[in-house]
């Protein structure tokens, strides 16, 4: 488990440090920031006074460490848009993306995992011909444009909802089912075709003969067997609804990390660009951390593989 | 065989030009419809050309929002007036336009206005807010995605086989480096990345590819591994060892075929998520350069019409979820008949 946890740990690391250097060569290539700091009526000597200042006369290698370092200590420096510092901007908008994704991912489980089992269960029936559909329209469907369908119909032409904005509590709900649906989608095929399996294997032939009930077996034999790799699945799930958010939050202007990351990168506000991006990456593999450890905790085999 | 003859005495149905249940039974059976939608945006896509009825890149303003052919014109009652103020635009109209409309009309009357013009069977599909014609786009559309998956599934498809392979048959520290670099592509945030090269490098069809690219490649790579594990330790493979094939020829001539129902299946599974990404990119702005039709990037100069126009965001957008489905549905038929092992992905 150790070894496991260890493992685990390094590649959360060297996936964090790959998209800092990402980050530090985008922010080198884009030109030199002097350039829009200094005005037309600087020196030479200026110049060369800021870029001592701002580390720019140092090697690269060196100015990636000044750079980690300010990172490490949440300094991106300040946001041209709004001339504060880009982290407490990120900390003030961290809320509402996290309540998007705590919904849509609670919804992601409430109608994928009981349809799921009621369309295994009930194999052929009509439960299961909606489920699939249900499965098949969430992993087909654009997000963005489910999510432009949805507020058509929704709020411009039945007027029950808000189209967008965060002020009216009732203004989660397009947002969450846009980006939940795709994880339900997910969620019920996994726990469709595990469920199959199970109710196919020899202890549940037991279970039955035995005469256990009919509801015991579903939900305490096969449930806790075919709940496995949906599990598995919860952690990319996690990790990328952050992503998700991105392109749910542009179309409902949800004022959440994703809508500032977009705007901030048409924008072209460095700073904020670089303090959303790391914290976003920061998310997401935490997020897939945290579930990888949880799963291996849960099914011991997976250390192993 | 005594069933059968009563079968054949009791049901003495008339034979009709087509059996409904035999058709009913084929589409079950048979991916029917989904294939027929792929090859729809195949020939779309490679002739979009000679079938598109007009240029995808020229519009004109005069015929700009127009509906699709079935739906007519709006019109509204408006009373004639001397002079319109903006506001009152909604019900009055002036009586110079009134009268190009009804040569009779003086102030007073009430008049019937065309508000939104009807569609016509000249844009099937309407047009958009320049006047492009939405189907010629949707095909040019097409042919952008169709360009992308292919590119993305031959460069990162063969990224993904060779160290899958090289994985699977060195072992030790080769397995180990590469599966590990695969764990950390897993976990990157590649949408974030994609739109951070984008705006630093600009927008262009190389970064969209590559990016794909380096979604696609770890995903081919972990499943050709696993299979690669499987079939090393086959009788087979030790008599070509012991004959004294070379380690390219074991892999590619013993090795490889074995993996190609997999591949098949992962590749067209796979193929539906490019396409989704790609208009994911497309969208956020991130994706192929304008003018160039792209699926996504329409439904996003679509998007602020809406209430108006439904009809620019919702065709291209419906095009993107037909061929995704499509796919996802032939891939689960192919999967079924392949491969029956890989349900889970």
């Amino acid at each position: 488990m150790q070894r496991f946890l260890l493992r685990r740990f390094i590649i959360a690391i060297v996936t964090v440090m790959i998209v800092s250097v990402v980050i530090f060569i985008m922010s080198r290539a884009v030109g030199d920031p002097r350039a829009l700091l200094l005005d037309d009526y600087s020196t030479m000597e200026d110049w060369d006074r800021m870029g001592a200042e701002l580390g720019l006369d140092k090697p690269y290698y060196q100015q990636y460490g000044i750079f980690v370092k300010d990172a490490l200590r949440g300094e991106f420096g300040e946001s041209i848009q709004q001339g504060r510092p880009a982290m407490h901007i990120v900390l003030e908008r961290l809320p509402a993306t996290l309540q998007l994704a705590t919904a849509s991912f609670a919804l992601s489980l409430l109608i994928g995992v009981p349809l799921g089992i009621l369309s295994a269960v009930q194999r052929g029936s009509i439960i299961d011909q909606f489920g699939r559909g249900v499965a098949l329209v969430g992993q087909s469907a654009p997000p963005f444009w489910l999510g432009i369908m949805l507020m058509f119909f929704f709020s411009v032409n039945l007027g029950w909802v808000p189209p967008f904005g965060r002020e009216d509590p009732r203004g989660i709900i397009l947002p969450a089912i846009t980006l939940g649906w795709f994880y339900a989608a997910a969620n019920l095929r996994l726990i469709r075709s595990a469920m199959l399996d199970v109710l196919d294997s020899e202890y549940i032939k037991l279970a039955r003969a035995k005469g256990v009930s009919s509801q015991t077996v579903i939900l305490k034999h096969a449930l806790r067997n075919a709940v496995i790799p949906a599990l598995t699945f919860a952690g990319v799930t996690l990790g990328a609804l952050v992503t998700g958010s991105l392109v749910v939050e542009t179309v409902f202007a949800w004022p959440g990390l994703g809508k500032l990351a977009v705007d901030a990168l048409f924008g072209l506000d460095y700073a904020l660009l670089q303090a959303v991006v790391i914290v976003f990456t920061l998310l997401y593999v935490a997020a897939s951390f945290l579930v990888d450890v949880l799963y291996a905790l849960i099914d011991p085999r997976i250390r192993y593989t | 065989m005594a069933n059968q003859e009563f079968a054949e005495i009791l049901v003495t149905r008339k034979p009709g030009l087509i059996d409904l249940s035999k058709v009913w039974h084929a589409a079950r059976t048979w991916p029917i419809l989904p294939v027929f939608l792929l090859s729809l945006v195949v020939i779309s896509g490679v002739a979009a050309p000679w079938i598109a009825p007009h240029d995808p890149d020229r519009g004109v303003l005069q015929e700009r929002n127009l509906p699709p052919f079935w739906s007519g014109a709006t019109t509204a009652s408006k009373t004639v007036a001397d002079s319109v103020a903006l506001e009152d635009q909604g019900r009055l109209i002036s009586l110079r336009q009134a009268q190009l409309i009804d040569p009779q009309a003086v102030v007073g009357d009430q008049i019937e206005v065309v508000i939104q013009p009807g569609g016509s069977t000249k844009y099937l599909l309407g047009t958009d807010q320049l006047g492009r014609d939405l189907l010629s786009r949707i095909i040019y559309g097409a042919r952008i995605s169709l360009i992308v998956a292919a590119i993305t599934l031959g460069v990162g498809g063969t990224i993904g086989v060779t160290l899958g392979l090289m994985a699977g048959w060195y072992g030790r520290w080769v397995d180990e480096f590469i599966m590990r670099l695969v764990d950390v592509m897993l976990s990157l945030p590649l949408i974030l990345v994609a739109l951070v090269l984008v705006v630093s490098l600009g927008q262009s069809f190389t970064i969209i590819v590559t990016v794909l690219c380096l979604f696609i490649w770890p995903r081919f790579a972990r499943q050709v591994r696993g299979e690669v594990l499987l079939l090393k330790t086959k009788d087979y493979v030790a008599l070509a060892k012991v004959s004294g094939a070379s380690t390219q020829r074991i892999l590619m001539i013993h090795i490889f075929p074995g993996t190609i129902n997999t591949l098949i299946v992962v590749a067209t599974l796979q193929v539906g998520i490019v396409i989704l990404l790609e208009s994911v990119l497309s969208f956020l702005g991130a994706g192929v350069p304008p003018p160039t039709a792209a699926w996504g990037s329409m439904v996003s100069d679509g998007r602020d019409r809406l209430a108006g126009f439904w009809w620019i965001a919702t065709f291209p957008g419906l095009a993107i979820m037909l061929t995704v489905m499509s796919l996802n549905l032939f891939g689960d038929w192919l999967r079924d008949k392949l491969d029956p092992r890989l349900r889970q992905i």
